[in-house]
């Protein structure tokens, strides 16, 4: 039987398609790539490669130590590349409003019960809860593919990261 | 509604409402009041299985450039000509509206006779068998699979399960080299059902349907969607609504027409890590050479159709 490879990106080797136009304008489809733009990006800075409304879908280089993170909803974290360790704490209090969306930094370490971790590779998905505190580590640089809200920290830098 | 006598091919008509259904050895033959149109049969009961599967989706299914079904949640227009310029401008194209339920009880009673044993409408042409000669038997198991949709996401506990050779899913033919080591999960006591991750390229990496999205995250109404490709998108897609594509692995060429004209617009490759929106106003058929990982990402929210279509928001998604 014939073997087929099956061909992933990652930050050290990525191949990029694009937009051939015909009769339209390439920036209606804000293509891009996220291997590139996690390449240019500074450590969990949360760059938005996805936007449907209040929707984001957010390219995070993970490299070292993040700070500590919560949400007022689930976020859900692709890893498209390395490994990251996610930590988990069950908040004591509320730290974030119900009606806040998208991902709030916490200053320093949040109060309450460590939940746990998770070593997560390229192509794990990981849940990171509503009501939890989150940290990432990744001892070498690796990239995360946020399913999230548009919030604070998202960086929205079409023009720089899209085919025009 | 069927009509209970069968052809010289074993085969039974159906019809809804002016639409008449007839198959043969090699078409589906679809006639209206005032016009004809024949399909591939392989090709009509593909599209026709994604058609009945998605509960007729968001927005337009084209199952070619002739007919097909647009969804109006709750009743649900079928249509000849109706996005075909050609049609259109020479007032040649038919359109009914029908009730959700009706429509989908005409076309699952279609697509159970019209499909033969040993041929699967989801599977990929090199993994099934032929479409095509008389009737022969059925095939209820491949063509009753339901859509997976996960609430939070995909394996915890009381959500839709994980896939595993011990559960009948097997890692597909093109995926033998996707990694499938799960994720180390250390929880604390009292920790174990909220501390959640698993092997999400594997997991896709046993599905047994092509162009079949499947809901695997949701972040209230985003929807991260995961689906197979190989070959063909058997229908055109024509958008409702933004929607995002992210490809995982391999490459898909996209073939961008405008949604109401079939006018083309684009081509758009994409290769593992390439990110690209499909704005509100294209419709969209995509080719997979080697069976691929895509991600669509979905905004499930119901007053979307109605926005777009009042032009309160632009089928464009960022401006730069």
């Amino acid at each position: 039987m014939m073997r087929r490879e099956t061909r992933f990106g990652s930050l050290d080797h990525y191949e990029k398609g694009g937009v051939q136009v015909i009769n339209d304008d390439a920036r209606n489809y804000a293509f891009s790539n996220i291997f590139e733009v996690a390449s240019k990006s500074e450590p969990y800075e949360k760059v938005a490669v996805g936007k449907n409304l209040k929707y984001v879908l957010e390219a995070i280089r993970a490299e070292g130590t993040s700070p500590w993170y919560a949400a007022a909803h689930d976020e859900a974290a692709i890893v498209m590349d390395g490994e990251v360790e996610i930590r988990l704490v069950k908040l004591d209090t509320k730290v974030v409003a119900d009606d806040h969306e998208g991902t709030t930094m916490l200053e320093g370490n949040p109060k309450g019960k460590k939940m746990g971790y998770i070593v997560a590779r390229r192509g794990h998905m990981a849940l990171l809860p509503k009501g939890a505190a989150y940290q990432f580590h990744a001892a070498k640089p690796g990239v995360i593919l946020l399913q999230t809200i548009g919030g604070d920290l998202t960086a929205e830098r079409w023009k720089d990261i899209c085919q025009k | 509604m069927a009509e209970a006598k069968q052809n010289d091919y074993g085969y039974r008509p159906f019809t809804a409402g002016g639409f008449k259904f007839e198959r043969d050895e090699y078409f589906a033959h679809i006639s209206w009041p005032g016009g004809t149109h024949t399909m591939p049969v392989d090709a009509f009961l593909r599209a026709l299985m994604r058609d009945i599967s998605w509960n007729f989706f968001y927005g337009v299914v084209n199952f070619d450039q002739v007919f097909g079904t647009t969804n109006h949640y709750g009743n649900v227009d079928a249509f000849a000509g109706l996005y075909n310029a050609g049609y259109r401008n020479h007032n040649k194209h038919h359109v009914e509206n029908f009730k959700t339920d009706e429509v989908r009880a005409v076309f699952e009673a279609m697509l159970d006779d019209w499909t033969n044993e040993g041929f699967d409408p989801f599977a990929a042409p090199e993994e099934t068998g032929t479409p095509f000669g008389p009737k022969r038997g059925n095939n209820r198991a491949a063509i009753n699979r339901k859509r997976l949709v996960a609430n939070r996401m995909t394996g915890m506990k009381g959500d839709i399960p994980l896939r595993s050779d011990a559960a009948g899913n097997p890692v597909n033919r093109q995926f033998a080299d996707v990694p499938q080591d799960q994720p180390e999960i250390h929880a604390e006591p009292g920790f174990e059902n909220e501390v959640h991750a698993f092997n999400f390229f594997g997991y896709v990496s046993r599905s047994d349907v092509t162009w079949n999205p499947s809901v695997c995250s949701a972040v209230k109404d985003s929807q991260v969607c995961a689906t197979t490709e190989e070959f063909i998108l058997p229908i055109i897609h024509g958008n409702d609504r933004v929607e995002w594509f992210v490809q995982l692995s391999d490459e898909i060429h996209w073939d961008i027409q405008d949604r109401d004209t079939g006018t083309p617009r684009a081509r758009v490759v994409m290769k593992a890590g390439d990110v690209a929106a499909m704005p509100a106003d294209i419709r969209h058929q995509g080719f997979s050479p080697k069976r691929s990982i895509l991600l669509v990402w979905e905004n499930n929210a119901s007053d979307l159709p109605e926005l777009y279509a009042k032009k309160k928001l632009k089928p464009n998604p960022v401006d730069f």
